[in-house]
């Protein structure tokens, strides 16, 4: 789905990563950890077409990255749904337009967009808070109402960068439950995390590789979960 | 090269909700609504001269073209004689529709301007004026030139080209003026739409980011900003159109032969109706001008 060949990324004259080979298989769960500022957010943004490598190859379901035109990047982010650690939301729009938001620039109608919205509303249990603007969500909500946004178009793939990072232990388990969940469904998810409480929170739930961002590299951290 | 019909297709298709995505911005949006009403107001002028201007060239040209004068410089005791067989010249010259002496007292109110009502003409060595009207196919000039030389030696014709053209060609410059005006309103009003759209552009750098993350193309997002000042520029075109054509409507009219060019500024007819495509074409330029920064942005943004 996705995989990242020998890739390499600089940035203001430094090369912030090197060497960097991993794959995505389907309905594969993958954590990436890694101390703050190792470079987690600039893998995750390779991963979704956001950076360009300056060396080795990105694939989107198995095309080069730089192969594709900015449309088709755009066209193959609505199978890669994203999760950002501030939300980035359309701070002007409630909370149910803006996770209706992928659904509407890919063109579906107006009632698909209600049926679906309805149920995800649900399921992360956001009916009430519908009508609010993210202004007025809490962090929790705001995570969740991002993770319902990252998967309205049942994408392939899900890609969450610190999404427990600004919640509390409880609501990080409740959405530690809902990425499973996702997983179970089929889904392929990458989660970004320094908190490695996190993690082993999930040994109870399911097999999941945890990589780890060291010196610039990627290595396997220890044994699976 | 998408085409244009397939632009202005997907520009009607969409729909309200895609407005939305972009906030609101006030500045940008009263900038827009006054410029294109401030130029559009403008634009019923510079279309109002340029018609003036044109009917003036043509009534000028065709009224000049078909009239010519025969001044008869004569001693006192042969004026009359010379008149004479200048008319008969006349009467059996090709292209000559009529032609007439001027009446002593059609010749006294010609000079009263200068030398006050009460002039007595015989009192000055005044030349006899024949007035001579064209056919539309028009006299040949240098052949009566040479007739009256060989026949009445106090004749001079003055066909009026002499005077004729530099007015024409003025004019002619006047209208071409107003269209220059209309094209530089255009280019204004394009550079308006332009400055606008990027300071919006640029404003709503975030919500851009937010699009793209959720797999908004460019297409997309450039039609939310296309859409928004197309339709700004078209709604301040209209109401600076409307305010021009009153405007317009209430100049002054009718008065005396020299004021006529400043009284006959404004529409006749059909011209009316020219105006009301001032609002689309403004429409027009902000859609191109906006689809161009856009693009421009988006790119940058990459």
């Amino acid at each position: 789905m996705i995989e990242l060949e020998n890739v390499a990324y600089s940035y203001g004259g430094g090369e912030l990563l090197s060497d960097i080979s991993l794959k995505l298989a389907p309905g594969s769960f993958h954590f990436l950890t890694g101390p703050s500022g190792s470079g987690k957010t600039t893998l995750m943004k390779l991963c979704y077409g956001a950076l360009l490598p300056t060396a080795g190859h990105v694939k989107f379901f198995n095309t080069d990255v730089r192969a594709l035109t900015r449309d088709d990047v755009a066209m193959l982010r609505r199978r890669v749904g994203v999760v950002h650690q501030d939300c980035q939301f359309l701070d002007h729009l409630p909370v149910s337009e803006n996770i209706a938001l992928p659904l509407h620039v890919s063109g579906r109608s107006a009632e698909a967009q209600g049926e679906d919205l309805g149920d995800l509303l649900n399921w992360v249990g956001l009916t009430e808070r519908a009508g609010a603007l993210p202004a007025e969500l809490s962090g929790g909500e705001r995570q969740r109402a991002a993770l319902a946004r990252a998967v309205i178009m049942s994408p392939d793939v899900v890609l969450a960068d610190e999404p427990t990072g600004k919640v509390d232990w409880e609501m990080s388990q409740r959405l530690l439950r809902l990425l499973i969940e996702l997983n179970r469904m089929g889904k392929t998810v990458l989660v970004a995390t320094h908190d490695l409480s996190l993690i082993r929170a999930t040994k109870a739930h399911l097999q999941a590789r945890v990589l780890r961002i060291a010196s610039r590299r990627i290595q396997l951290a220890g044994a699976d979960l | 090269m998408k085409s244009v019909s397939s632009i202005l297709a997907r520009f009607l298709h969409s729909d309200a909700q895609a407005d939305r995505v972009v906030p609101q911005s006030g500045f940008t949006a009263q900038l827009t609504l006054f410029a294109a009403g401030a130029m559009a107001f403008l634009a019923v002028f510079a279309l109002a001269l340029s018609l003036a201007a044109g009917r003036l060239a043509e009534q000028w040209g065709n009224e000049l073209a078909r009239s010519a004068t025969i001044r008869i410089a004569a001693p006192a005791e042969q004026q009359q004689a010379q008149t004479d067989a200048a008319l008969h010249i006349l009467e059996t010259t090709r292209g000559v529709a009529q032609a007439r002496a001027l009446t002593n007292e059609e010749q006294a109110a010609l000079l009263a301007p200068w030398f006050g009502a009460e002039l007595e003409l015989d009192t000055l060595p005044v030349p006899r004026l024949i007035e001579v009207i064209e056919t539309s196919e028009g006299m040949d000039a240098a052949g009566l030139r040479l007739r009256l030389s060989a026949e009445v030696p106090g004749a001079v014709l003055d066909d009026h080209s002499r005077w004729r053209a530099p007015l024409v060609k003025a004019a002619s410059r006047l209208r071409l003026l107003g269209w220059a005006s209309i094209i530089l309103i255009a280019a204004i009003t394009a550079a308006m739409v332009t400055l606008a759209a990027n300071a919006a552009l640029a404003a709503n750098a975030q919500v851009i980011a937010v699009l793209r993350l959720v797999g908004a193309t460019d297409n997309y997002i450039a039609q939310a900003f296309i859409r928004r000042f197309t339709l700004r520029a078209l709604i301040g075109a209209a109401a600076g159109m409307v305010l021009g054509m009153i405007a317009v409507l209430f100049l002054p009219r009718g008065g005396d032969e020299t004021a006529s060019f400043l009284t006959g500024l404004g529409f006749q007819g059909v011209h009316w109706l020219l105006p009301l495509l001032i609002p689309p074409l403004a429409a027009g330029v902000a859609f191109v001008a906006t689809r161009m920064a856009a693009r421009r942005t988006l790119e940058g943004l990459s």
